[in-house]
């Protein structure tokens, strides 16, 4: 590991003081992903800028039904509150579903929307890799790539964003808040992450230098009834191989309202808009449900060893939507 | 300020103060062991995935591995060596020990460890991925064994003793329930 400076912050301009425009320069949070990748040589910070006593671990219940969540707010801290689990239950879910006890006490809100790809070529230096070094080349198209992405990839990266956490969020339309030296600024999640066209190695539209100091959940009375469901290849503490973030309200046997979002198939969590238009209005059961997720699958694009993911993903949807909507007419 | 790549830090150790300058790059875990002769912490993968580092830090569970010592400054680290109320064992290693709650014992320091904290968790209302509602109105879910075997998932044991472990950690939850919580 490189030699580094390490710095702790108590307040967010002290912060972005210390991190400038250095690009040998990282914020620390939990560390669970930065000191992992610096161990394997993938990060080569020469200063880490501590975050973990920013001020910014407070979660907010707005009187309107929505949620203002501080960026240093540990992973336990967020799955354990009163109103994230009243209000968006499937946010709760899929944060207990991701790492461990003792990783969910570290890991912070911040750090888990930027955590990096478990790409087994990305966390191994001798390989090539376009998203570690760009124009290097993408082994896992031809190679490993039993757990990549079926949607929204490009021949240059296939790689999927492992967390769950975002998975929830994308599902309900969290805003990330950030500071620069130039002032806040505020990214929807939908546009937070970069399309992986031929810059994988490009993943947010973050500026350089920026903070992300806090996530806002907007009003969304459809989310108190939510589910987040995970598949994964043993019973617990594993990565995603699919998993899907579900709200829907239906009123008179017909979708009112509904949120779905799709994790471990893309680069970023994958909100399933078509899914959503086709439901909106139909008559809620297995024949609908089935129609809306082939209709968001069609852009599938599977490679030979994860075409698995398609059909997972179909019965993952369908499952979750049923079981939702049965329990809601109880 | 010229940039520095270790400190003189002062760690918070089982309620003694250990002050010592460390490498920015030297984790908690090696710390503990190389450094400060604490070698009831383990290492196993040095990678965050199995739990045989497992503390506590501010009465929270965590991996040792994956936290600098540096980071450590200033917060209360508890550690295998001081779950222990003087001569008496803590019910978690008491339970472990009536048990058998291991074979090679490598992993046990992690487990009594990360049970430890993970039934302040539990008492303190949380729920965890099995609990079927997580909704606060459902109230707090009952420890079964399910609800322990996810709980504890942070913790592999190589010689697999799970069952054991499993009945250990019920065993010493029994006395703990309904206790408050710090
Ligand atoms: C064994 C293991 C299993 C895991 N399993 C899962 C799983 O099943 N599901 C899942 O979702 N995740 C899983 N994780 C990943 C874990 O959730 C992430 O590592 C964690 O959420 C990252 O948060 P952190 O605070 O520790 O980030 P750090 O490691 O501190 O930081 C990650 C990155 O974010 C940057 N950063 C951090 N905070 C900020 C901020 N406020 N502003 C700007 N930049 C910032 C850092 O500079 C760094 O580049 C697992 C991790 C491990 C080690
Ligand atoms: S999928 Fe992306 S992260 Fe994995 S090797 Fe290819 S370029 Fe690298
Ligand atoms: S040694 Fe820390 S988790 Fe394995
Ligand atoms: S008892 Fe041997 S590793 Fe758990």
């Amino acid at each position: 590991m490189r030699e580094f400076d390490y710095q702790r912050v108590t307040d967010v301009s002290g912060a972005l003081a210390l991190l400038g425009d250095d690009p040998d320069a990282r914020f620390l949070g939990g560390g669970t992903n930065l000191v992992d990748l610096m161990k394997t040589g993938v990060e080569r910070p020469a200063r880490l800028v501590d975050i973990r006593r920013l001020p910014l671990d407070r979660i907010e219940a707005g009187e309107d039904g929505g949620l203002r969540i501080g960026a240093t707010v540990t992973n336990s801290d967020l799955a354990a509150h009163p109103e994230v689990r009243r209000r968006y239950p499937a946010l709760a879910q899929a944060v207990l579903a991701g790492a461990s006890g003792q990783l969910r006490n570290m890991a912070t809100v911040g750090g888990n929307l930027l955590q990096r790809t478990r790409c087994g070529y990305f966390g191994d230096v001798s390989r090539p890799c376009n998203k570690r070094v760009p124009g290097s080349g993408c082994p896992a198209i031809e190679g490993e790539h039993h757990n990549h992405a079926i949607l929204g990839a490009s021949g240059h990266c296939v790689a999927v964003h492992p967390s769950d956490m975002g998975v929830a969020l994308a599902a309900f339309d969290a805003v990330v808040s950030y500071e620069t030296a130039d002032g806040p600024g505020e990214l929807p999640l939908s546009e937070f992450y970069l399309p992986v066209g031929d810059t994988p190695h490009l993943e947010t539209a973050l500026p350089s230098g920026a903070l992300i100091t806090g996530v806002t959940l907007p009003p969304a009375p459809v989310a108190a009834h939510s589910r987040y469901r995970k598949v994964r290849e043993r019973a617990s503490y594993a990565f995603a191989i699919g998993s899907v973030a579900a709200a829907v309200d239906v009123r008179d046997g017909a979708v009112h309202d509904v949120r779905l979002a799709f994790g471990a198939v893309a680069s970023r969590p994958w909100r399933a808009r078509t899914a959503e238009r086709t439901l909106i209005g139909a008559q809620a059961g297995a024949e609908a449900f089935a129609a809306a997720a082939d209709a968001e699958l069609t852009a599938a694009e599977p490679l030979p060893h994860n075409a698995y993911k398609v059909t997972l993903m179909r019965n993952l949807m369908v499952a979750v939507l049923t079981e939702l909507t049965e329990e809601a007419a109880r | 300020m010229a940039p520095s790549t270790s400190s003189g830090v002062t760690l918070n150790i089982n309620g003694e103060k250990y002050t010592l300058s460390v490498d920015h790059r030297t984790t908690l875990l090696d710390a503990l062991r190389e450094r400060l002769d604490l070698t009831g912490t383990k290492k196993g993968c040095d990678q965050g995935q199995c739990g045989a580092c497992t503390v506590l830090l501010d009465g929270r569970r965590v991996v040792s591995c994956l936290q600098f010592a540096v980071a450590a400054e200033g917060r209360e680290i508890t550690t295998i060596e001081g779950v222990a109320d003087g001569d008496r064992l803590h019910p978690v290693q008491q339970a472990f020990l009536d048990l058998d709650g291991y074979q090679c014992g490598y992993c046990t320091p992690g487990q009594i460890c990360s049970a430890v904290a993970m039934l302040q968790e539990h008492a303190a209302g949380w729920p965890s991925a099995v609990t079927e509602d997580v909704r606060p109105e459902a109230g707090p879910p009952p420890l079964t064994t399910d609800e322990i075997r996810e709980r504890m998932s942070g913790n592999l044991c190589r010689c697999a003793a799970y069952v054991s472990i499993v009945d250990a950690v019920a065993k010493a939850a029994t006395p703990l329930e309904g206790e408050a919580v710090a």
